[in-house]
């Protein structure tokens, strides 16, 4: 078993000693005789390190990785290329091991990954105001809903079908708790319906939430939407993927107030879903109402620049009930990871690399619909992920394709059910045009197979 | 010792904070873009004008060597728990130990997709089922989710599994009771819950003050959220009464695990009478704390809740015919409260807790529970010696796995406040406690020492704060302006909330 504890026999009699008791158990007597457990756990005896290795590594080897298969799997999170220099400075002790920077003067080099970090996602968002992160993407959009319900108090938060089904699940959860209703607005041809956005949206409206590109991997034309809500005193909320906003227009130019968004794609792992982080991006009206922690230059009594956590006084451990947002622990790691991609990538290559998946998602997406049975599910334009629309059973389709070593991506039926044969196919900068061919390819064998199965069966 | 502590710049004061978008130069880059290898159509024709962005974001233009240097060399700007000791009260800084980083970087975790086919991540489910059944003896409760991603969020989702579950009966109840010394997530979630917070008094003892509890208790309360131990260091004796009154009212009983690190193995919150638990991955299960996150803060809860647990979740399906089990993902849920997050949670820390649970065991676990009480009652012993006087424990003589200290004698004897002593430990090489909190003790400093803390780093923390103490007696000035040695003294944080300044101007 492994032990990371150090007391020999001769510190414990020392300790004991100095306490005033003889045993362990004396410590424990404030413990009711009715809550002793009494007995040992009941779990697997302690393993040395090299077995505890074996055991997960084992457990690692029942997943079929990205590392496994040539994936087009996407829908929320991506399979870019993390950079070795982000596992060199995660690994490092000095960001990984210490907690949120309460001391700040032994802090300063967290602090200033926050403003860093805070500056990048401004510039990303071209808004003013950022936090130092939140959890993720899906709880990041129940939050800015939250935002807007403590700053306007009004109960409707109208929400398009575009946005992803874990956030608009979520949104659900935590507005069922503060007591907001959720109207969800449809798509039309593979964007938000822009006349029924436009007459949800009403005096009782406090936000809206659409989606950049949206689930479909459509691009919505989000001035537009922000400008439907204009008249109202709704908090208009865009939840953006980060990797396209190398080249589409930036929330803040687009009158959005609040952008939000999963941060995973910029140099974190898959990880299974997580730790990842959200980023949280407002206008300058909501600076004060913002959840979660953020960094704030200053100067030391020297004169020095340095930098704190600041605007506290919105936070739980200040203003408890009153706070804008539970949020403690947030994801100050992964936010490192974030800031530090975004620099190794540079003002040019976030461009180049917007630019390049344009091309070929573009290429993508005609060499697939060029195949029998494979149609496009809308015809709106996409940057980095499109919808498909299948002439066969979409899941069986898939499997025949990891069958030979092919993920082609995500079956869009259960999520939208008006979509039985939807399947979202995501590029990242891995994925080359021979893979793309390669996916042709097999995708374009296991329809033709599955319709000719589906004939005979008929 | 206090003249070399206070004398002279540091090469790190020296060095003035510059950031990443200030470094680097027109032209310079890290990242090599693949090359277009698609034939290549009209850009504009693909994207039209008015989606794009005009003006390139204004990142930093950095070449890799700069960009390693500027991030490593602020690293060093960073007092981290592999290089001392952190009592950080409440937050329990123990070791994190290497095996995790390795095992959770194997690619079949790290580069696993969410979405990928439940068949095609047996493995990670698996995983994530064993955690879940270890978690469930730890607690004492049969059922966990480990979706929540830290305790807070772990919290929200045990007020809103408690309004469901009320709902769900045809009650409509308007309040959550929390104690005074409660962490300010706790009020922060009951009210992001939709309920009111009402506070509950803490009697003499420091545990929940009985008779307050009976008068507040009524038909209207949903749940009552404790911590116990108690953000006071102290377990309560009296958590069998506590969960007699508020089952007795139909409420829910809502155990904050931040300080489970105090009686695994030895006591479960189920055993005690509570429906729901968080635990925080981060804090008992040795996830590092990163900075400020990643966390986790799954939940287990009792029988009567798990109708509305989140979804999905797993479920173990028993092979026929000597197959193995399989794991699955049943999103078929219908009183569940629905999700908090994307996925299934902070997997990468799923990971690092299981192996901690599986390099430990269950004699491990008591052992770390019952050597971080011990640590806490040697210190607490110590200090009492060095200090007794100035720095006295603010309730009883022995303490669960942290202990409170209350400084308001030193502050009236010595004219230095809990703050200026946790800025002159800085010059010590310490991190300091967790200071004015709880909120109940005046001048008040949290300290929680862990279990993978030797006794000689013990006694050093005792014997400088002792230094800190004696030198206050002859000079608090020296620790009014305290600390010296640091990449920056005080900070005006009052100009900073002021005038704030959150990102660089560019």
């Amino acid at each position: 078993m492994s032990t990371y504890t150090a007391t020999t026999p001769q510190d414990l009699e020392t300790m004991l000693a100095e306490i005033g008791v003889a045993s362990i158990d004396e410590l424990f007597a404030a413990l009711p005789e009715g809550v002793r457990l009494g007995r040992p756990l009941d779990l697997p005896a302690g393993l040395p390190e090299q077995d505890v290795y074996a055991h997960l590594r084992e457990l690692a080897e029942r997943n079929v990785s990205a590392e496994d298969e040539l994936t087009f799997l996407g829908a929320g999170m991506y399979d870019h290329y993390v950079p070795a220099l982000i596992d060199m400075l995660m690994s490092r002790s000095e960001f990984l091991t210490p907690y949120t920077p309460y001391q700040p003067e032994i802090s300063q080099g967290g602090l200033q990954v926050m403003f860093e970090y805070q500056t990048a996602i401004s510039e990303l968002t071209a808004l003013p105001v950022s936090n130092a992160s939140v959890y993720e993407g899906p709880s990041a959009v129940a939050s800015a809903a939250y935002l807007a319900k403590l700053a306007n108090g009004r109960r409707k938060v109208v929400v398009s079908r575009g946005v992803h089904p874990h956030s608009r699940e979520t949104l659900l959860t935590y507005a069922h708790g503060y007591g907001a209703e959720v109207v969800e607005v449809g798509l039309k041809d593979g964007v938000t319906d822009a006349e029924a956005w436009a007459a949800a949206i009403d005096d009782d409206t406090g936000a809206v939430i659409f989606q950049q590109p949206n689930f479909l991997g459509a691009v919505e034309d989000a001035a537009a939407l922000a400008e439907a809500a204009k008249g109202s005193s709704a908090v208009v909320v865009g939840a953006y993927d980060p990797i396209p906003l190398g080249i589409l227009r930036p929330p803040g130019e687009c009158g959005v107030d609040v952008a939000v968004g999963e941060g995973q794609p910029l140099g974190n792992r898959l990880d299974f879903g997580g730790p990842s982080f959200g980023f949280f991006a407002a206008t300058e009206a909501y600076l004060r109402r913002m959840p979660g922690r953020i960094a704030g230059e200053t100067t030391d009594v020297d004169g020095r620049r340095g930098f704190v956590l600041t605007l506290q006084t919105r936070e739980q451990h200040i203003r408890r009930e009153k706070a804008t947002s539970n949020i403690c622990t947030a994801q100050a790691l992964n936010a490192l990871a974030g800031v530090v991609y975004l620099a190794w990538l540079g003002r040019r290559g976030l461009v180049e690399l917007g630019e390049l998946l344009l091309q070929r998602t573009h290429y993508a997406r005609e060499r697939l619909t060029a195949l029998d049975g494979v149609e496009a599910l809308h015809d709106q334009p996409v940057v980095r992920e499109f919808a498909l629309s299948l002439d066969a059973d979409v899941r069986r389709v898939i499997e025949r394709c990891q069958d030979h070593g092919v993920n082609p991506g995500y079956a869009l039926g259960d999520d939208y059910p008006e979509h039985p044969g939807g399947l979202l196919v995501a590029l990242t900068e891995q994925r080359s045009r021979a893979d793309i061919d390669r996916l042709a390819d097999v995708l374009g064998a296991a329809v033709a197979a599955e319709r000719t199965t589906a004939q005979v069966t008929a | 010792m206090s003249e070399a502590l206070t004398t002279g710049a540091s090469p790190l004061q020296r060095e003035q904070a510059v950031t990443v978008f200030e470094k680097g130069a027109p032209g310079r880059r890290a990242f090599a873009c693949p090359e277009l290898d698609v034939p290549e159509a009209d850009p504009a024709a693909l994207l039209p004008a008015g989606l794009r962005r005009s003006e390139p974001a204004r990142l930093p233009e950095i070449s890799e060597p700069e960009l390693v240097r500027h991030y490593v060399r602020l690293s060093k700007r960073n007092f981290d728990l592999d290089s001392g000791f952190y009592p950080l009260g409440s937050c329990t800084m123990k070791h994190n130990p290497r095996l995790h980083e390795r095992v959770a970087a194997l690619p079949g975790h790290a580069r696993l997709h969410p979405l990928q086919d439940p068949d095609r991540a047996q493995g990670a489910l698996e995983l994530m089922w064993r955690l879940e059944r270890s978690l469930s003896e730890i607690a004492g409760l049969p059922h966990v989710s480990l979706q929540p991603s830290a305790g807070s969020h772990g919290e929200l989702a045990g007020v809103l599994l408690t309004r469901a579950y009320h709902e769900d009966r045809g009650e409509t109840r308007h309040k959550v009771l929390t104690p005074d010394t409660a962490h300010g997530t706790n009020p922060a979630t009951v009210t992001m819950a939709g309920y009111e917070v009402v506070k509950v008094g803490t009697n003499a003892d420091g545990g929940v003050d009985i008779d307050d509890l009976r008068a507040k208790a009524d038909e209207d309360v949903a749940c009552l959220m404790l911590t116990n131990p108690n953000t006071l260091g102290i377990f309560d004796q009296n958590i069998e009464e506590i969960a007699r009154i508020v089952h007795g009212v139909g409420a829910t009983l809502y155990y904050d695990g931040a300080n489970l690190n105090a009686v695994m193995g030895r006591s479960r919150p189920g055993d005690m009478g509570f429906d729901i638990v968080h635990f925080n991955l981060h804090k008992s299960f040795t996830q590092p704390h990163g900075g400020g996150g990643p966390g986790s803060g799954p939940i287990a809860v009792s029988d009567r809740m798990e109708p509305y647990l989140m979804k999905p979740v797993i479920r173990r399906v028993q092979g026929s015919n000597g197959h193995a089990p399989r794991f699955e993902l049943d999103h078929d849920r219908p009183k569940s409260i629905g999700r908090l997050r994307g996925f299934q949670g902070n997997y990468g820390t799923f990971v690092r807790a299981y192996a901690y649970i599986r390099s430990l065991g269950a004699e491990g676990l008591q052992d770390a529970s019952e050597t971080a009480v011990l640590n806490a009652n040697y210190l607490l012993a110590r200090l009492r010696a060095l200090v007794g006087a100035e720095l006295p424990a603010a309730f009883g003589t022995l303490c669960m796995h942290e202990f409170v200290l209350s400084g308001a004698p030193m502050k009236k004897e010595l004219g230095i406040r809990t703050l200026d002593l946790a800025k002159r430990l800085l010059d010590h090489g310490f991190h300091p406690p967790t200071v004015y909190f709880p909120l109940l003790v005046d001048e008040a400093m949290l300290i929680e020492p862990t279990e993978t803390e030797t006794k000689e780093t013990l006694d050093a923390f005792a014997e400088a704060v002792a230094a800190i103490v004696a030198e206050a007696r002859e000079d608090p000035a020296i620790a009014r302006n305290a600390p010296y040695t640091t990449p920056v003294r005080r900070l005006d944080e009052a100009g900073a909330a002021k005038r704030p300044v959150i990102r660089q101007p560019l």
